[in-house]
């Protein structure tokens, strides 16, 4: 209901050409509603101008970035996705082992924060008493504000030693028969890249899955424990489906994140353009090369081979974001659907 | 009876499962705050604040150049994309209609999600090619740009809280609407519009990926709009990945103040959202 | 007739809010019982209370002892969830679970006793539905989404999800408000068979809804219980002033 007034009043909100329609003061000062009016028409086309320019910052910058990677795309055309040469001096550049990086880490990082996050947003919103629930909330969300060059310190100087010293020599011990777990420990590795991922968008996927959980509306759930539902059985049939495209949203957003996160993977992946099995071994990603080399590409075509990278990386995230902004807002309008009598 | 019990041991079971999951998340958060407080506490001294940094080798040495940098590439991007953020709130909650409203905000939605060394990568193309050299302008570019959707979006929540009746008032008075805006709608707003200020401000203070082939970085002072310039993410990335001991401690006292700092400016922003009253 | 639930001498907080005072009070077997009274009398919290459904909500404390079948709700030997899946509840709006279809609304509580067969699954459901007059309009399309269907639909749709639990106590919280005359209606109708095999406590601020379905009333104002005995007798000589002002409409 309160939706619709506001919609009424939206509707009936004076706009520009009326703003001083009171007719005593338009007759005796016509000098100052004309102002009014010029003032009003100046106004609305400065906000105009700025709120349009959000959408021409995304039209320019995949204009810009698709204009400047033309020479590497007419170049190689498809042999850069699927190449994996990249050699700057021979002018021969192929992605794959970025893309491959970029993909392995992101949906490694994505699967061990998915539950982790979920668990967590869960408890806060669902088990623990309301003090200690907003406590871990704001920890939360003084983890997500942690700039990424600063996970990337701590990654490459603390993280990685330990992972070097202790975690890989006895993954490679106990597991590695394993492919995945083979090779020299290097510290810096897509395990590393992997667990600061992990890190890193936990507190996304965790607090937007909190948001959609706070949505769930309090009469689905007590009809899940009024048919005598325990807790838990009250989260799986009440609380998690009603959620579900929501937290699927925030999934996707944790996503969006890790696939563009540049600096931490750039500090603690080592670099390596391969593609190996092991994730002890050091790999590469999208982000990290264009980190590494843009500022020292000499070439034109490593230029552009570097914006193409970007323009896929950006191609990508549009994807993305786009797909989980329309998944969590089907949340939000749904609930405000509900609002409604 | 036997699976009622089953039932409340696997409640039980998750719920526990799900307490971990919270502590887990926690733990790494209390590791990084426990390094960037006791190796960069040892490390901040005032020469921290004061010098720039020593050549690798030599012990000593600050960051007053990149802390200089920084401040200067926050406030020219505030400068470039405050303004953008909180007209283009206006229009989408004053004046736009509900279709094109609802397009701009989702494309401010993905604009945020954009990976910001995309928007290193745009400002490269607009200012550094054009201008043939890196330059704190092309950086503070790179830092509006991912300032204005944040500005917009939390403007925009804080302008819909205004009640209409307030602007009514206004506008019954013979006031013009845009007077009525700035002068009503804007200012009930205020407190919240700066919690958006500052929670962009603190998200655009970290930004390392947009500066290094925009702002460069520089090992020296600079004050040249048009030059390269140092900032302080940069100098700790720099630090960080370096083989010198020295740097690292650097890197260290930087990541402290930058995070004392930044939550300095998530507090206020809490402590002015929570002030808001209608 | 036997005594289902007792109430004895219940007292619901709500922080400082004193929402339900010193209520004693027996609901019979096999009978429907309708709470009546002004909003805010604290007849919905009586309810809520009867399978302990203020569990739930922070800051709620009740006391005083409520008995079902003689056995005391809050002893610290019986199970909440156990006790809830003995005294069901149908809410103020309907409630299906909106990811589920038509059949596994039905069936979703019923499955919480464990794994559950097919044909027994479809069995409940069918024997569920039909008690509740819905069969005949759903049962071409029971994999269907269960907001597909109207209001009243859902609502008895409810209905059959809290009996096929197997439930000796029905709690209807305003069970009709929400709809409107032909399904209320309906509604009161399925009351009037249910009440062969369970114990049906309704709330409702409906007077001629009490009067229509139940065969005892009760009136609560301001969180008491002012009155309690034969629905006939309530609504014809009610012994106490209060009772008469409001079921005359003279006041609430």
């Amino acid at each position: 209901m309160c939706q619709a007034v506001d919609e009424n009043c939206k509707d009936a909100r004076p706009t520009g050409d009326c703003g001083g329609s009171v007719p005593t003061e338009a007759e005796t000062h016509s000098w100052k509603m004309e102002k009014g009016v010029s003032g009003d028409f100046i106004f609305k086309g400065v906000t105009v101008l700025f709120a349009f320019s959000i959408l021409a910052i995304l039209l320019l910058m995949v204009v810009e970035m698709a204009r400047e990677s033309l020479p590497a795309i007419g170049t190689f055309g498809w042999r850069f996705v699927i190449g994996r040469d990249w050699d700057a001096v021979q002018g021969n550049f192929g992605a794959l082992s970025y893309i491959w990086g970029s993909v392995v880490s992101s949906i490694l990082a994505l699967l061990l924060a998915t539950p982790l996050s979920v668990g967590t947003a869960i408890f806060i919103t669902e088990i623990a008493p309301k003090k200690a629930g907003g406590l871990i909330a704001s920890l939360v969300e003084l983890l997500a504000a942690i700039p990424s060059v600063i996970y990337g310190l701590w990654g490459v100087l603390v993280m990685a030693p330990w992972l070097q010293k202790t975690v890989e020599p006895f993954l490679n011990d106990r597991l590695g028969f394993i492919p995945i777990f083979q090779g020299a420990p290097y510290g810096v590795s897509m395990l590393a890249a992997v667990f600061i991922l992990m890190i890193m968008v936990v507190p996304i996927i965790t607090s937007i899955t909190k948001e959609v959980l706070l949505t769930v509306p309090q009469s689905q759930k007590e009809a899940a424990i009024a048919l005598g539902a325990t807790r838990w059985e009250m989260l799986r049939m009440a609380v998690l489906p009603y959620g579900k495209s929501g937290i699927l949203g925030a999934v996707i957003l944790g996503l969006g994140r890790a696939v563009g996160e540049t600096m931490a993977v750039t500090m603690v992946i080592g670099n390596t353009p391969q593609i190996s099995l092991s994730l002890l071994a050091p790999a590469y990603t999208m982000p990290s090369v264009i980190a590494n080399e843009f500022a020292e590409a000499t070439s034109k075509l490593h230029t552009s081979a570097l914006m193409e990278i970007g323009l896929i990386l950006l191609a990508v995230t549009l994807i993305i974001n786009g797909l989980a902004q329309l998944l969590l807002w089907s949340v939000t309008r749904g609930q405000q659907r509900g609002g409604r009598p | 009876m036997t699976h009622l019990a089953w039932r409340k041991a696997k409640n039980a079971g998750m719920i526990l499962l799900m307490a971990s999951a919270a502590l887990a998340v926690l733990v790494p958060l209390a590791l990084i705050f426990v390094h960037i407080v006791r190796m960069g506490g040892s490390a901040v001294n005032l020469d921290f604040f004061t010098r720039i940094p020593s050549p690798p080798g030599e012990a000593g040495g600050g960051m007053a150049n990149g802390m200089a940098g920084s401040a200067i590439l926050i406030g020219l991007a505030s400068f470039l994309g405050i303004p953008v953020g909180i007209f283009g709130a206006v229009y989408l909650s004053e004046y736009g209609g509900n279709r094109i409203s609802a397009i701009i905000r989702f494309s401010a939605d993905v604009l945020a999600g954009v990976p910001s060394i995309i928007t290193g990568m745009v400002a490269y193309a607009l200012l550094v090619v054009p201008m043939k050299g890196f330059s704190a302008l092309a950086g503070a570019l790179a830092l509006a740009l991912i300032m204005i959707p944040i500005v917009l979006r939390t403007t925009e929540e804080q302008l819909k809280l205004v009640p209409t009746s307030l602007r009514e008032a206004s506008l019954a008075l013979g006031v013009p609407l845009w007077r009525t805006t700035l002068k009503v709608t804007l200012r009930s707003a205020l407190t919240g519009v700066l919690t958006g200020i500052l929670l962009a401000i603190a998200r655009i203070a970290g930004e390392t990926a947009p500066l290094l082939f925009t702002a460069l970085g520089n090992q020296f002072w600079g004050w040249k709009l048009t030059q390269p310039i140092a900032a302080m993410p940069l100098q700790i990335f720099n630090f960080a990945i370096s083989p010198y001991e020295d740097w690292h401690r650097l890197a260290w006292a930087g990541a402290l103040v930058l995070v004392t700092v930044m939550f300095g400016l998530s507090l206020a922003a809490r402590f002015f959202g929570r002030s808001r009253r209608y | 007739m036997n005594t289902k639930v007792q109430l004895h001498n219940l007292n619901v907080h709500f922080g400082r809010t004193h929402a339900v005072k010193e209520v004693s009070m027996e609901f019979r077997e096999n009978s429907v019982t309708a709470i009546i009274g002004p909003s805010g009398c604290g007849k919905s919290t009586v309810l809520r209370s009867i399978n302990r459904m203020h569990d739930l909500t922070p800051g709620a404390r009740v006391d005083g002892k409520i008995l079902l079948d003689g056995l005391d709700i809050h002893d610290k030997s019986v199970d909440p969830v156990a006790i809830r899946r003995r005294i069901g509840m149908v809410f103020q709006k309907p409630n299906p679970f909106p990811a589920m279809s038509i059949h596994d609304n039905v069936i979703a509580g019923y499955r919480l006793n464990g794994r559950v067969r097919r044909e027994e699954a479809d069995e409940i459901v069918e024997s569920s539905l039909r008690r509740v007059a819905l069969w005949d309009e759903v049962k071409d399309r029971l994999r269907a989404n269960a907001m597909e269907l109207s209001g009243g639909q859902q609502q008895r749709l409810c209905i059959a999800r809290t009996i096929a639990v197997k439930p000796e106590v029905i709690l209807m919280d305003e069970p009709a408000s929400a709809l409107d005359p032909l399904s209320t209606l309906k509604i009161e109708e399925l009351i009037e068979e249910l009440k062969e095999r369970y114990t049906i406590i309704i709330v409702t601020h409906n007077m001629q809804q009490a009067a229509r379905v139940s065969d005892i009333t009760a009136f609560f104002y301001l969180g008491e219980l002012i009155e309690c005995g034969e629905t006939k007798k309530i609504f014809t000589t009610p012994e106490k002033k209060q009772t008469e002002d409001y079921i005359t409409g003279r006041f609430g």
